[in-house]
């Protein structure tokens, strides 16, 4: 383990690509439990900023300054673009090997899981390393009856049409080989909330070696969820999308 | 291969060993005649199983949140005296 720690530090930067939209206290947050859980890794944060009225950007550039420049990118977009062309744009910016994304909302713990993935995936050389909410050592925390049953119908739903070779579709903390995540993302056309699943579905019909590690849900601590009626809808049509196109 | 196809696939074959019983009539016309819906209520069945499994089972981090909670106060502190703007929200 050691070793291959060695190796790590030696060979390999990461890209940590955040998209943002009104999240200025989030990302300050994740900044700094980034910078300091990973300390003895090479990395770079790009925030994607899709022109956050609440002054997002601003407390970008304040972190830069206690941070550096070269450390925290600053990839701003006029207005909502959508998550799929964020990761685009960010990956313009991303001169790692690897590239992790994940939500600004903080909903998962950024600190434990970033290094949980860079160590899977050196173990295992895996593609891709994707977060799992369904196993042991993972989970969530602050979510009633409704909220379970949901995700754990839609989870079945998934898992029985679809049989994607993963856990977890929707888990949002996801850790790239760079070639990797340009060739899945250029077949990905959905936008928003389906497009976390499109990705992990396309890159394992691709035959990507995928790993899994667990990772836990804190619901917000700021900000509102955004579980609804209209996200169903949106879930069920991009099963149906999703099986008539991979 | 698109992957309703191999879903239509499957239920084709199913359909054409169903059609196959109900011709040969190894089991009795009756029987055979039900089949699908028992293959429905069963996939039902499984369906319900695999939700209920899945509540049942659901792991939940408690801890997590305390620890979010005390890296939340202590970011706060390190980049208020830097000079980042995290207090107005």
């Amino acid at each position: 383990m050691e070793q291959k720690q060695h190796q790590r530090e030696a060979r390999s930067k990461y890209s940590i690509i955040v998209p943002t939209y009104n999240e200025r206290l989030n990302i300050a947050l994740i900044v700094y439990l980034v910078f300091k859980h990973l300390k003895d890794i090479d990395f770079e944060i790009i925030v994607v900023d899709d022109g956050s009225p609440d002054g997002t950007q601003e407390i970008v550039k304040q972190l830069q300054n206690v941070y550096g420049e070269d450390r925290i990118l600053l990839g701003a977009r006029p207005r909502k673009l959508g998550l799929g062309t964020a990761y685009i744009h960010g990956l313009k910016h991303a001169s790692g090997d690897f590239v992790v994304i994940m939500d600004a909302d903080l909903s998962h713990h950024v600190s434990a899981h970033c290094d949980f993935d860079s160590l899977k995936q050196v173990e295992t050389d895996a593609s891709i390393v994707t977060g799992t909410r369904y196993v042991k050592g993972g989970g969530v925390h602050g979510w009633n009856l409704m909220r379970k049953l949901t995700s754990r119908g839609a989870n079945v739903l998934a898992q029985t049409l679809l049989w994607p070779g993963v856990s977890d579709l929707t888990g949002s903390f996801r850790l790239y080989k760079r070639s990797v995540l340009e060739d899945v993302i250029n077949s990905c056309v959905s936008k928003g909330y389906v497009f976390q699943m499109e990705m992990i579905v396309r890159a394992s019909r691709k035959g990507y070696h995928i790993e899994e590690v667990p990772i836990t849900f804190v619901d917000r601590v700021y900000g509102s969820s955004k579980l609804g009626g209209s996200e169903i809808v949106e879930y069920l049509k991009g099963l149906v999308y999703l099986l008539v196109t991979t | 291969m698109k992957h309703i196809i191999k879903i239509l696939t499957l239920l084709v074959a199913i359909s054409a060993v169903w059609i196959g019983l109900l011709e040969t009539s190894v089991v009795p016309r009756s029987y055979a005649w039900l089949l699908p819906i028992y293959f429905i209520v069963s996939l039902g069945c499984y369906g319900l199983l695999m939700v209920g499994v899945g509540l049942m089972r659901f792991p939940t981090c408690p801890q997590e949140a305390v620890l979010l909670q005390q890296d939340v106060a202590e970011a706060k502190e390190f980049l208020k005296k830097r000079g980042v703007d995290v207090g107005s929200d």
